[in-house]
Parts: C-alpha cells; sequence; structure tokens
C-alpha cells in the first residue's frame, strides 16, 4: 500500500491563514488597544486631549468668530494683547503678548492731555499705547516660507500652480517670523474690511477713531474691483491708513478711541484683536483658493500654544502644539482654595502641558455620553436624560456624583454661567408695557407668580439660581444674601430670599386693574400672548408650566410658536408682547448686562438689544455715568441704585443664571471653570498612562453573546437542514 | 434601446426645471434672504448694514423670480432663481453660504456615505434574497410562519431603536466597535462594521417579506412545475429558476436605490459620526443655506432619474421579452 501523503493544498493554507489572522486580532483585543477604540491604535497612551463639537464651526477668522464653539478653537491659536488670568477671581487681566495692561491716557479735544481721574464729559480721546513682547514668533505656516532670495514663494500662485494644493499640508515649503506691532493694527483695520463682515464693526465704529469712514473707504474700493469684474481681489489694507490705529515702532502701537470706553481692555483680550500677519491674508487671498477652501476663515494662523493641523469639520478638528509657541509659565498665584485643589502645584512650568487636542464631530448626545463613559472624551456636559445616571443631591442640597461615576473616578464640576435667561415685557405693547402705573403692577404681579425656583427644579435639574437682576454671580454689582434680593418679588427669611405669595400678586393685579384677572373696564379675561422659538414635544411641558403660572393670577397666557426668523422679525418690529431671551457676558463688566436695558439700545428703534425696548431717562443717566467707572464703592452704589429702578418698573421677570455642570476623568487635571476665557487648554493636563490603563479595563471585548447567538442560529439551521434533505429526498410537492 | 435612453435624457430636462422651481418656491416661501443673512452672521450685533452687505456679495439682495428695474433679458436673468438655480444644468453648484465650494464638499462627503452605504446594500440583498428564498422553500410550515413574524415584527421597530440599540449592545456593551466615529483607508472598517449591520437588520424585515412574496408568485406557476416534474431539485428550482423571474420586480426596487446610495442616510449619518452626503443636507436645511439646498435636491433629482431609467434598463437584461422603443 502506498504511503500518504499530506500535502497542504492553496485552500488549507488560506483557511489556516485566515484563522491565525483571526486569533491576532483577538489576541490584540486581548493586550493590545481595546476594539472599540474611535482613535488610531498608534495614538494610544499618548498626551492628547479628546473632546468633542457638536456643530460645525462657521468662522474661524477672528475678525468673524463670536460663536462660543468657534472661539474654543480660535482661543488656543490667535494670541489677543491680553488674557484673563487662569485662577484669580474676580476675572483679573493680565498680560498675554503685550508686555503690561495699557492704561489709556486722556485727551480733551484739543489734544492737551488729561488726568486719569478727569471727568468723562472732558474727555474726547483716550489713548491707548500698547507694548508687546519680543521674540513671539507665529506658527510654521507656508505663508511665511521665502527662498533663497528671501522672497515669498507662495504669493502670486496662478491656477495652474494650485491645481494640485487641496489642503494646507499640500504646501511644503514653511515659514515663521516674528510678531510685530503692525500685525495687530493690521487685523483692526480687518474689522472693516467690506467682505469680512465683523459683527463688531458697528459697536467699535462709534470708538476708534476714523473706523467709520475708514469703513466707507473700503466699500468704495470694494465697490470699484467689483464694476471692475475683480470683486474677489485682495484688498491691500496697508495702502489704506487708519487714523485710529498706528504703529509707534516695531513693537508699538496705539489705538485711539473717542470718548472714555474703560471696557475696550476686555475687547483686547479678545480674538478681534489678537494679531492676522499680512502674509497669511495675502496668501489666502489669491484668486482660486477661495474655490478649495483654502481661507483664513479655514486655516487660522496665530502665534499661540496650539495651531489647527487638520480642520475637517465634517468629522475632526485637530489643534497640535505650536513649536514656535513663545512659552508661558503656569500661574503661582489664585484663589484661596487653589492650592488646597493641587491647582498651584504646575506654578511656574512651560505650557501648554499638553500636545495635542482632538475634537470629535458628535451631533447626538447619546453616543457622546456613551463615549465619555468608556473613557474617549476626557470631559463631558450632563444631558437631561442622563442627570439622574450621573447626578445626586444631598440632603444639604449639594450636588455629587452618583456611585457610578464615583467608581470610574469621574468628577463634577459645577459653576454658575455669567449668563442670564429671562423673559421680556416688550414696554411698546399697550397691556404690558409703558410707565403707567397699571402696566408696572401688572408687570410685578407676573413676576411673582413665575415661580423661577420651581422652573429650576423641574426642566432645569436644579442646574440654576434665580436671578434677582440681569446681572450674575461673579460680576461686579452682583450682591449676595439679603442686600441682594429683588425686593418687588421676594422677602428674605433670615437666611435666603423666599417668594412672596400669590396673593401678593393677586393684590397687585387687582390693584393694576385686573381683578382676578378680569379687565375691570371692559369685564373681559385679561389674556396674554407669549411669542416663543421653541416647538415640538419636548418644550410642550415647558409651555404648560408657563400657563400654568399666569393661570394662578387667572391670566390666560396665549402661546404663539413661530419659527425663529419669524421671531426675530416680531421683535424687530415690536410684535411680540412677551419673549424669551438670554445673555452670556462678552467680558465681566456689568456694563455688558445693563446695557441690555438702555433705550440707545432698543431693539424696534435702533436694532439694538434691549429687546424690551425699555426707556427710563434716570436709569439712562445713571447708566451712562457708571459705564465708565471703574470698580468701586460709589459704581456699586450706582447700580444699586439702577437695579432698585428696574425692579420696580419690571420690564423683565429675572429668570434664572445657569448652573453648568460638567464631570472629567480623574486623568484630566488642572481644570477650574473659566466662564469668561476659552484659552485655558494650555493650563491642563492629561495623566495619558492612567487614561490608557482606565480604558482598557473598561473596553474589554465582550464575545460571549456572538458564540451564543451563533450556536443558536447553528441550532436552529440544524433541523431546517434535517428538513431540507428530507424534502429533497422525498415525492415532489405540489 | 439608443433613441429610448436619449428621449428619457431629454424628458430629464423639464423634470429637473420643475423641481428647480419648486425648491425654489418651497426654500423662499419660509426662508428670506434676510433669514439666511441673519443665520450666517450670527445673533449678536447682527446690524442691518452687514446683513445688506452679505445679500449683495453673494447675490440675494436681488428680486427672486422677476426683476422689474432690469432691461431685456435681464428681468429674467438679474434675479437669484436664475443666477442660483439654473446654474446647476452646467453642474455650477457654486459656493455655500459661509464660501465654501460645495462642488469639493460633494466630492468629500460621498465617499463616507458610499462605504456605508454599499455594503449595506449588497450584503442586505444577500441576506434578504437568502432568507426569501428559504423561507419560499419552506413554504407552510413552522419556519415560514416564524419567519413572516419575525419579519412583521422587525418592520414595526423604527429605524432609531435599531441605531440605538446596535451602539448599546455592540459598542456600548460588548465594547466590540467604535460607538460612532469615521476613519479612512482600512481603519474604515471598524466604524462601518456597525451602521452597515444596523442598515441591514432595519431593513430585513420589509424587504424579506417583500421578496418571498415575489419568490412565491412564481414557485406557484407552471413552469416551476414543470420543472420539478423533470426531476430538478429544489435548490436547483429555486436558484436557476423562481429567483431569475423573480428578479423583475426585485430590481424595480433595487437598481432605482442604488443612485441613493450616494445621498447617505440622514440618521444613520448622524448617529454614527459619519461625514457624509445625508448629514450635510440636513445641515444646510437646519442653517437655510439654499445654495447646498438646491444643490442636493438637484443631485437627488438626477440620480432618481438615472436609476429609474437603469431600471429600465436592467429589465431588458433580465426579461428578453421587454424591448425598449
Amino acid at each position: 500500500m502506498r504511503g500518504i501523503r499530506y500535502t497542504v493544498t492553496p485552500m488549507n493554507a488560506n483557511i489556516r491563514r485566515s484563522w491565525s489572522t483571526l486569533l491576532l486580532l483577538v489576541l490584540a483585543g486581548c493586550g493590545g488597544s481595546p476594539w472599540n477604540n474611535p482613535y488610531p491604535a498608534a495614538d494610544s497612551g499618548k498626551n492628547i486631549l479628546y473632546s468633542s463639537f457638536a456643530e460645525r464651526p462657521k468662522h474661524l477668522d477672528p475678525v468673524q468668530s463670536y460663536s462660543s464653539n468657534e472661539i474654543t478653537f480660535t482661543a488656543q491659536i490667535y494670541e489677543p494683547p491680553l488674557q484673563y488670568h487662569y485662577l484669580k477671581r474676580p476675572y483679573e487681566l493680565i498680560p498675554c503678548v503685550a508686555e503690561q495692561v495699557p492704561q489709556p491716557r486722556y485727551y480733551d479735544v484739543r489734544g492737551r492731555q488729561l488726568p486719569a481721574t478727569a471727568a468723562a464729559k472732558d474727555i474726547a480721546y483716550a489713548v491707548y499705547e500698547i507694548k508687546i513682547k519680543r521674540g513671539v514668533k507665529y506658527q510654521p505656516h507656508p505663508a511665511f516660507a521665502r527662498n533663497a532670495g528671501g522672497e515669498l514663494i507662495y504669493q502670486d500662485l496662478s491656477e495652474r500652480e494650485l491645481a494640485d494644493k487641496n489642503v494646507l499640508a499640500d504646501f511644503r515649503e514653511q515659514g515663521t517670523r516674528e510678531l510685530k506691532a503692525r500685525d495687530f493694527v493690521y487685523q483692526i483695520k480687518r474689522l472693516a474690511h467690506p467682505r469680512l463682515h465683523s459683527p463688531i464693526l458697528g459697536l467699535m465704529e462709534g470708538y476708534i477713531v476714523g473706523l467709520r469712514e475708514y469703513a466707507d473707504k473700503l466699500r468704495r474700493v470694494n465697490d470699484e474691483l467689483a464694476k471692475k469684474g475683480t470683486g474677489d481681489a485682495w484688498i491691500d489694507l496697508d495702502k489704506y491708513p487708519l487714523a485710529g490705529a498706528e504703529v509707534v515702532d516695531d513693537y508699538t502701537y496705539r489705538i485711539r478711541l473717542n470718548g472714555q470706553y474703560p471696557q475696550f481692555l476686555y475687547w483686547l483680550a479678545m480674538p478681534f484683536f489678537a494679531p492676522v500677519p499680512v502674509e497669511a491674508d495675502r496668501f489666502f487671498g489669491q484668486p482660486a483658493m477661495a474655490k478649495k477652501n483654502l481661507t483664513l476663515d479655514w486655516y487660522p494662523v496665530g502665534t499661540g500654544p496650539y495651531m489647527l493641523t487638520e480642520n475637517n469639520p465634517n468629522r475632526v478638528m485637530v489643534l497640535e502644539r505650536n513649536p514656535n509657541f513663545h512659552g508661558e509659565t503656569y500661574p503661582g498665584e489664585g484663589e484661596p482654595g487653589d492650592a488646597a485643589a493641587g491647582l498651584l502645584a504646575d506654578a511656574g512650568k512651560p505650557l501648554p502641558f499638553i500636545d495635542k487636542v482632538v475634537f470629535s464631530l458628535e451631533k447626538e448626545g447619546i453616543p457622546s455620553w456613551n463615549k465619555f463613559l468608556q473613557g474617549y472624551y476626557d470631559a463631558s456636559g450632563i444631558m437631561s436624560d442622563t442627570f439622574d445616571q450621573a447626578v445626586r443631591f444631598s440632603a444639604g442640597g449639594e450636588a455629587a456624583v452618583t456611585e457610578s461615576m464615583q467608581k470610574r473616578g469621574i468628577r463634577l464640576s459645577t459653576t454658575v454661567a455669567v449668563s442670564t435667561y429671562y423673559m421680556g415685557f416688550n414696554m411698546l405693547d399697550s397691556v404690558v408695557g409703558g410707565t403707567s402705573e397699571r402696566a408696572r403692577k401688572l408687570r410685578q404681579a407676573i413676576s411673582i407668580a413665575v415661580d423661577y425656583e420651581e422652573y429650576i427644579s423641574i426642566f432645569q435639574n436644579g442646574r440654576g439660581i434665580p436671578a434677582q437682576s440681569p446681572i450674575p454671580p461673579g460680576i461686579f454689582g452682583f450682591r449676595d444674601g439679603r442686600d441682594g434680593i429683588n425686593p418687588v418679588v421676594y422677602t428674605w427669611n433670615g437666611r435666603e430670599p423666599k417668594r412672596k405669595p400669590i396673593e401678593a400678586a393677586k393684590k397687585l393685579l387687582a390693584e393694576a386693574g385686573y381683578p382676578n384677572g378680569i379687565d375691570a373696564k371692559t369685564g373681559a379675561p385679561l389674556v396674554l400672548y407669549f411669542d416663543v422659538t421653541a416647538r415640538g414635544a419636548e418644550v410642550k411641558s415647558t409651555l404648560d408650566w408657563y400657563q400654568n403660572q399666569f393661570a394662578k393670577i387667572n391670566v390666560q397666557l396665549q402661546v404663539r410658536p413661530t419659527d425663529y426668523n419669524r421671531f426675530q422679525d416680531k421683535m424687530r418690529k415690536g410684535n411680540a408682547q412677551i419673549y424669551e431671551w438670554g445673555w452670556h457676558a462678552d467680558y465681566p463688566d456689568p456694563e455688558n448686562f445693563l446695557f441690555l436695558l438702555h433705550s440707545a439700545q432698543s431693539k424696534v428703534k435702533t436694532q439694538g438689544e434691549n429687546a424690551s425696548n425699555y426707556a427710563n431717562p434716570e436709569y439712562d443717566r445713571l447708566f451712562e455715568k457708571m459705564k465708565n467707572m471703574p470698580n468701586s464703592a460709589e459704581r456699586q452704589a450706582i447700580i444699586d441704585r439702577m437695579l432698585d429702578i428696574l425692579r420696580q418698573d419690571a420690564p423683565w421677570l429675572w429668570g434664572f443664571h445657569p448652573k453648568d455642570y460638567a464631570l472629567y476623568h480623574s486623568w484630566y487635571g488642572n481644570l477650574k471653570p473659566n466662564k469668561i476665557a476659552y484659552n485655558t487648554v494650555k493650563y491642563q493636563r492629561i495623566d495619558a498612562a492612567l487614561r490608557e490603563k482606565k480604558r482598557r479595563e473598561w473596553n474589554q471585548p465582550v464575545w460571549w453573546p456572538l458564540v451564543l447567538g451563533a450556536l443558536v442560529l447553528a441550532v436552529f439551521a440544524v433541523p431546517a437542514v434535517i428538513a431540507w434533505r428530507r424534502r429533497e429526498r422525498g415525492t415532489a410537492q405540489p | 434601446m439608443i433613441a429610448y435612453i436619449i428621449r428619457r435624457l431629454l424628458y430629464a430636462v423639464p423634470i429637473l426645471l420643475g423641481v428647480n422651481v419648486i425648491t425654489f418656491a418651497l426654500f423662499f416661501l419660509v426662508n428670506t434672504p434676510d433669514d439666511m443673512a441673519r443665520m450666517q452672521l450670527g445673533v449678536k450685533r447682527v446690524t442691518p448694514e452687514a446683513i445688506a452687505s452679505w445679500k449683495q456679495e453673494r447675490g440675494y439682495d436681488q428680486p427672486l423670480l422677476y426683476n422689474s428695474a432690469a432691461a431685456g433679458a435681464g428681468k429674467l436673468t438679474h434675479t437669484i432663481f436664475y443666477e442660483k438655480s439654473l446654474r446647476m444644468f452646467v453642474f455650477d453648484f457654486g459656493r455655500a453660504d459661509d464660501g465654501r465650494d460645495i462642488a469639493r464638499e460633494i466630492r468629500l462627503r460621498m465617499g463616507p456615505s458610499l462605504a456605508v452605504a454599499i455594503p449595506a446594500f449588497f450584503v442586505g440583498l444577500l441576506v434578504y434574497i437568502t432568507f426569501a428564498l428559504g423561507f419560499a422553500f419552506f413554504r407552510a410550515t413552522y419556519i415560514d410562519f416564524w419567519g413572516v413574524v419575525i419579519c412583521v415584527a422587525a418592520m414595526s421597530i423604527s429605524s432609531m431603536f435599531y441605531i440605538i440599540g446596535g451602539q448599546y449592545l455592540i459598542g456600548k456593551l460588548w465594547h466590540l466597535v467604535p460607538i460612532s466615529g469615521f476613519s479612512g483607508g482600512v481603519d474604515a472598517l471598524r466604524f462601518i462594521l456597525l451602521p452597515a449591520a444596523v442598515g441591514v437588520i432595519g431593513g430585513f424585515g420589509a424587504s424579506t417579506r417583500l421578496y418571498r412574496t415575489f419568490f412565491l408568485e412564481e414557485i406557484g406557476k407552471d413552469y416551476v412545475r414543470t420543472a420539478r416534474a423533470k426531476g430538478l431539485s429544489e435548490v436547483t428550482v429555486l436558484f436557476r429558476h423562481v429567483l431569475k423571474n423573480a428578479l423583475i420586480p426585485i430590481l424595480t426596487g433595487v437598481v432605482v436605490a442604488i443612485p441613493f446610495l450616494f445621498i447617505g442616510g440622514l440618521i444613520t449619518e448622524s448617529f454614527f459620526g459619519i461625514p457624509g452626503l445625508g448629514s450635510y443636507t440636513v445641515d444646510a436645511i437646519n442653517s437655510q443655506d439654499f445654495a447646498i439646498v438646491r444643490s442636493m435636491v438637484f443631485i437627488g433629482s438626477l440620480l432618481y432619474i438615472a436609476g429609474l431609467l437603469l431600471t429600465d434598463i436592467s429589465y431588458t437584461l433580465v426579461d428578453p421579452r421587454v424591448r425598449l422603443a
């Protein structure tokens, strides 16, 4: 008998290879990066911060960017002259790329310098002279790339030369240069660029000398270009000087303002006043660049600790450490509790600590939350659906994480936002508006009836504090305790404000001429209209709640839902009676909240931010006096008087100041919530080794359900196969 | 056939024109150029001058359909409709309201949509046909009965349930694949598995049941009885005869769906973080970006016309009795 030789056939080899591959994959899942890791395996254990964004940023150009989802990026890239101290409270301005916080010099109409304590009415001009730090360099960028002869390589490129360039990385050569004062002046000029539509142009035109005329001039230049058919051509702003912004030398520039405007320093801490190099503007201004989405709005160029290396707002945006960052150190002082919280452990160390920040697009809350629990996001907000899973309240009302969160080492941070959400009355309305005693008492009655403590408890999961005025905590002018309550709506019970009883509201309503919700003159029930933008099942409960609040004093509230654009239209025309709105601070000054009720800001008359169209001459006068004052006892006294006026007139139901709750993993350090500054990533730390360890621990693949499912399928398949074979062998079926 | 194809393509022109007009009318019935400007310029400190300037730059300061102030042909050509909608007939989609090139965005986003849709489509087809044939084979038995029950139950459940359930089970509890996200290259496989599987499972109920009906209809015909009488095995009868003839109605639904693979699934892309064309369209609707909306509607219409044409052509391939005239 011949021996049987077993030959490895190609089929057998393939099968063995497949099983080997599968085995390797399984083993990789056991010891390597977890299978459900959404990030490349090569990034495991690296010093990377992982975050998410829900809405793609529309603008990254600092002259246009004004939304919080945009400044999250631009604040890490652009460096304005000033910034906020990371740890100190109240928020304090410190130098960023400026050498020091500039102090204004005041001049009268004749150009004579005035003392710092000069009266506002005497001040014709305020001059800010800003000296910048030397040796600050821009991030590496092709706009700065030069050839051996010193010429910029990528200027005046033809369409043919741009044909193979689709992303910034396609430009192989890069360069850098030192930051100069002219870059700041260039950016100020860009505020007036007719194609850029800076949201603060209207405001700054009133302050920066010559900016209005400059904007008109640029508009004419742009129109001329359009007539010639070169409407997209780059406008060289260096050809057109701006009177209110001048370069003194390479490291000094001056800004001249009309009148006194102390809040201007806060604007100098915003990316609007960060430097933009002309080379970058010219680079991106070349024809055909925009067609390839190669714009400054898409690829910011800054001196900050990070640079945007990947901009794919459909999927991911990546910030990486700027190798040319001039260096800054972690602060050595803060608030009293900061040292104990470990926030000063890195004092004096060079920034930034984190190498890379990866933002992934997450449109839905559920996947984002689950990935946070798996350790794939380092921090997370809390949705209403998951609030009970994450937070519990102690008997004393203190918020803390639940046990399941504690087991994972997740920490909770709460902070009151520098925002306010309110319900407003249109003061031009014939029923709820006006200065008559009747209308005032009606508004006051409603202010008592709408119970915001209950609103916060039901709809915000307790995340908020009832507002006593427009000014939130943390802003000068806010008073805590008994001195800060709204006496029209609250009394003080010895420990805390207590809302007046509903009978007080009914009494006011009767005094207003609507006893029991009936118009005493006409006998008709009082019906008021609430214009809202929110629609759908999820807000129905909120709107029902509002109606119930008004019903407590027998007033009918009719809800008029509409889309946001129609709502804006109604507000601009003064057709809304009662509305709801909010405001987040641009900067930590009471002027930024109290201006919302200044008559010059009337939405109907001037398209301003005073949505109630409130007008009170005494309030306006006090506002004009208060707005330019430094924080002092005198300023506080004026603000107190202004708030008294507002509380009596009640143009708003003061609503609430939201409390932000955020969750952080144990490996995410140096965190102190900051509701004004956004350039805080540079101070933060990641313990990448700890994170990797936790991820592996929490994300071991679970195989048994698949094996069980396969077995079940097999079990059901067996009788099916038996039945099939029986049929094949049986007689023919009809 | 060539004449038929040319005729159908010529029919497409008035259809696309009509679609353009209707899209235009519907969009501007609820949105004005002022509204669009405010969407782009933001909420804070938006001045009437900024709005006017924004509109003028993008050509939204002109009349919608008829410009009485213009002369001659300008009455029709100096309008938003002519400049924004008619240019698409030469595939000039222009730029989105935020300045980004639409054609480029479409090219970039098509890949991710296809990466999820194609596997889901073909694997789904294979699974549905296999199970439908299986149920047809075991017709009038408990396998068929319970199969139909499962199909009805499956098609009664919302696709959202499959998405969230799939993410919860496979991504969160079992840690087998990432819950959401996307990547390029070979790494995309990890991210495609779950949405593709969810797509297949989501369509299982309706498609399997439908195909089962087609197969049962064919099985009852004389030629099948003849084939059995000739002694062919049931498997041969099903695959060689029944499947081929049942393909005709199957093709109606399948071929017309192929062009829509490019558009992607809206909810799937949102939940799984797939940067495809479905989410592109919805984002555009939410941000009132008419330039993108009209481009996507135009492309969708074009693809639908192409799909129907392909369906007609495919009939001639599977049914020799059909000839296009």
